[in-house]
């Protein structure tokens, strides 16, 4: 068992040169080991958004709005069939979750229904699973004369999964038009999106592009009705009241506009928005598609004289006079900007409407000074943590200790690779996790020298003691560190960010320890016998 | 030869002679952990509680006497103010704001940043900042704690598994004695009880475990061996016998987290702590908690059972 055949002593010195050469672009910056020819290694440790500085935010998307949207506009879309086909009925409404209304005569049902499905989409075709991704949108109960019709879970679910992408795709234009933050954008679970971005300093500013839907639509005011007519009730039919982007100082908005309801034309329109300078103050330039310039020519040729609304989010950025036709397709918003905010609603008007509010359900954000004082103060803490373990171990042990130092060094070399070749992040509690391994790492070969010991003082000579050492002491190596990988499999589960980061770096350490200890340390000790031959073991 | 050693040879400690009061010992500790949790509770950290976390560098060393007035006079709730590290950073917690408003909790932040700049200037640095919302919090206390409890019950099926039903519940016993008392000190001391412990107290589970296996695996061992040896002398044999392993790992993992400890303190300061708390608790419930039980459950010799005769090994 003492003997080692020269391909085994090949193939271990191998693995442990192969994870050195792997570890070492970790030695070097990120732009030297760019400039390194393509052969060679160049995979770093990533390191987490706590330790190189950054915002971590997990939004979640409002569903209700969507849905509360989508029932509106069924209720508008049954006024206008019911009343084509000439049923009575009343109480037409969104109520809670659903949309309902009575029947002036029961007998109708039959029309009803027809009527209703009409207006009741099927699903996609399935490409998985095959059939259709649901049966209708809508779930109709016709009950004597009160109609019931609410969202099926299958129309429901594939409403939320398009809320969802969209709402992805439009977060990625905001935050990343350029592709040169590499910000990490991901779903999670059923309406949230989470979203990281290394290298952000001032989280307000992400919230502030994230924290409006940035939906832009055109009006007309209406100039024959007073903001106070309307809201007691009066005024003409299909105007509403809009309050102004501006606020006076206490925080309430500086004007009421009456603007007629009917969207003239939106920004969905809209194919390119850019910040420019109108008179010397900043101001936000805009393109439409063919259909927005139409439409838009349209109004701004029979509107000359009259005003009209630009509405951001209901709230009118501006209320400009049309002086002359439009039909280039292209014009700029006034309003009150500064060059910063004129950038910012240009960026919004680009990247697209979110089709619901989001909500910051979690922020975390790292300053980059912080994320260095750690990895440094890590990195410190690792070099003093090996040096009291190694000089501990080599007190204790003698030569086997300088063994067990040798094997240690080399299981840090190869947690190192690992998490360079895995592209697994290392966090605050990940260097933890390292540090704390190498204390426990040393565990195996403690197990392995005290059953040497004990072999050798029930009498037996050195190589039957080794022998009988690694043999007894693997088994409680496998069955201990099984344990401990039990463990950290349950924290990777239900972690979440730097937790997850600290079991994935503890389950690389146990494992590199019990390969380290059963397979390094077990060559070393079998080479240091073959040259020494001593007569009794120095343990 | 080495220059240290801890045991000249076998030690011939009588634990399982001080089995009665170690076991009184625990469970007054027990009790005592449990009744602070209920009373005093946790001081639970923002992933658990919901609020807002800030991390701030001042110029000059903070007086948080007057940062508190000026901080607590912006009306947001609770501000606590904290020490962290060096007298220059100053941990500062914001109260949940307001449900109704999603907003309060950025506009909170943004009227404590812009107090701090008023009084500091520019040269404050905002080193951190951390919201967790309710919904947010709730679900990581609920994910934290399954995680503990699957992992107790993974546990209890393996070593089932690789030895007898009474090393399992021997084994959760111990961890379980671990767990309430590393609450216990949380409780006792304040210190911030978020993720990061909750991480320790998973790492702690798998340190302890990790010894008493080791413990466990030699008295399976010394069964087959000494077939005469009664149970108290074989564990206690046992015990001895794998002392040195339990003492130079409980050494050399804590060398590692006092350098930790010392170093990298701040945002892992709680974390080491249970560290360092865990393993001298996990070395002390595998030698007077795990063992003594197992004694305790009535473990026989598996050519005493007859079912089991047939596996007994060589």
């Amino acid at each position: 068992m003492l003997r080692i055949a020269p391909w085994q002593l090949a193939a271990i010195g191998g693995l442990c040169l192969f994870a050195l050469i792997l570890a070492i672009p970790n030695l070097f910056s990120r732009t030297t080991v760019e400039s390194w020819p393509s052969w060679a290694p160049q995979s770093q440790i990533n390191l987490g958004l706590d330790l190189q500085g950054g915002s971590h935010l997990l939004l979640e998307v409002d569903l209700d709005t969507v849905v509360q949207d989508r029932l509106e506009t069924l209720v508008s879309d049954i006024r206008v069939a019911l009343r084509s086909a000439r049923v009575v009925y009343r109480g037409l409404g969104v109520r809670g979750d659903a949309v309902t209304f009575q029947l002036g005569d029961p007998a109708d049902a039959g029309t009803v229904r027809e009527v209703l499905d009409e207006l009741n989409p099927r699903g996609t075709p399935d490409l998985i699973r095959g059939g259709l991704t649901f049966d209708r949108e809508y779930d109709v109960a016709i009950e004597g004369s009160t109609v019931t019709l609410r969202m099926s879970e299958g129309g429901l679910e594939a409403l939320a999964s398009s809320v969802l992408d969209q709402s992805l795709e439009v977060v990625r234009r905001r935050i990343d038009e350029l592709g040169t933050r590499e910000p990490v954008i991901q779903r999670q679970g059923e309406d949230r999106i989470l979203l990281q971005v290394p290298g952000e300093r001032d989280p307000q500013a992400l919230k502030r592009l994230l924290g409006q839907t940035a939906r832009l639509t055109f009006h007309m005011v209406d100039l024959s009705a007073t903001a106070d007519e309307v809201r007691a009730g009066g005024g003409p039919a299909g105007v509403m009241l809009v309050p102004s982007i501006e606020e006076t100082v206490d925080g309430t908005p500086e004007t009421e506009w009456v603007i007629r309801r009917r969207v003239e034309v939106s920004g969905e329109n809209l194919v390119d928005a850019q910040p420019s300078f109108d008179q010397n103050r900043p101001v936000v330039s805009f393109r439409f598609d063919t259909t927005g310039a139409r439409q838009f020519g349209a109004i701004t040729t029979e509107n000359v004289g009259r005003l009209f609304a630009i509405v951001l989010d209901d709230r009118v950025i501006s209320a400009p006079r049309i002086q002359e036709p439009i039909t280039g397709g292209s014009g700029i918003i006034t309003g009150n900007f500064t060059v910063e905010s004129a950038n910012e609603l240009a960026l919004l008007l680009r990247a697209g409407a979110l089709p619901a509010p989001l909500t910051v359900l979690e922020e975390r954000t790292v300053g980059p000074d912080l994320g260095a004082d750690s990895v440094a103060a890590g990195e410190i803490a690792g070099i003093i943590g090996v040096l009291l373990v190694a000089a501990f171990m080599i007190l204790y042990y003698g030569i086997f200790g300088v063994i067990a130092v040798t094997a240690l060094t080399l299981n840090l070399i190869m947690i190192v690779a690992a998490l360079s070749v895995l592209g697994a992040t290392l966090t605050l509690p990940g260097i933890a996790g390292m540090v704390l391994t190498l204390g426990m790492a040393v565990d195996a070969n403690v197990l392995i020298f005290e059953r040497i010991r004990e072999e050798a003082a029930n009498g037996r000579g050195p190589i039957g003691a080794i022998d009988a050492g690694f043999g007894g002491a693997i088994r409680t190596i496998i069955d201990s560190n099984v344990t401990t990988l039990i463990a950290a499999a349950l924290l990777f589960q239900f972690g979440s960010g730097p937790v997850k980061g600290f079991a994935v770096t503890l389950s690389i350490g146990i494992v590199a320890s019990m390969f380290t200890a059963i397979v390094l340390t077990r060559l070393l000790v079998s080479l240091w016998y073959q040259r020494m031959r001593p007569k009794a073991l120095p343990l | 030869m080495p220059a240290l050693r801890f045991l000249k040879s076998t030690p011939k400690v009588p634990f399982m002679a001080w089995r009665r009061p170690a076991a009184i010992v625990s469970a007054v500790l027990v009790v005592m952990s449990l009744a602070l949790a209920f009373t005093a509770g946790l001081n639970l950290g923002i992933d658990f509680r919901g609020g807002t976390l800030m991390e701030v560098r001042t110029p000059e060393p903070a007086d948080l006497g007057t940062l508190r007035s000026e901080l607590g006079g912006l009306g947001l709730g609770e501000v606590a103010l904290q020490e962290f590290g060096a007298p220059t950073d100053v941990l500062i917690r914001i109260e949940r704001q307001s449900a109704e408003d999603s907003n309060a909790e950025a506009l909170a932040v943004e009227a404590v940043k812009a107090r701090l700049i008023e009084i500091y200037g520019d040269e404050v640095s905002f080193r951190r900042t951390e919201f967790v919302g309710p919904k947010v919090s709730g679900e990581l206390f609920t994910a934290g704690l399954m995680a503990l409890g699957f992992a107790l019950v993974a546990i209890l099926v393996y070593v089932w598994f690789r030895f007898e039903w009474q090393f399992g519940v021997c084994a959760v016993i111990a961890l379980f004695h671990d767990v309430v008392l590393t609450i216990g000190l949380f409780s006792l001391t304040r210190l911030e009880f978020n993720l990061a412990t909750i991480a320790a107290l998973l790492t702690i589970v798998g340190y302890s475990l990790n010894d008493t296996v080791v413990i466990f695996d030699r008295i399976r061992e010394n069964l087959r061996r000494y077939k005469k040896l009664p149970m108290t002398e074989l564990i206690d044999r046992s015990l001895n016998e794998t002392l040195a392993r339990t003492l130079v790992t409980g050494v050399t993992t804590l060398l590692a987290l006092v350098a930790l400890f010392i170093i990298a303190g701040g945002a892992i300061r709680g974390f080491t702590v249970a560290m360092i708390w865990g393993v001298i608790v996990g070395t002390y419930s595998s030698l007077f908690v795990a063992a003594p039980v197992l004694l305790a459950l009535n473990l026989r010799r598996e050519d005493e059972t007859p079912t089991k005769t047939a596996e007994a090994g060589p």
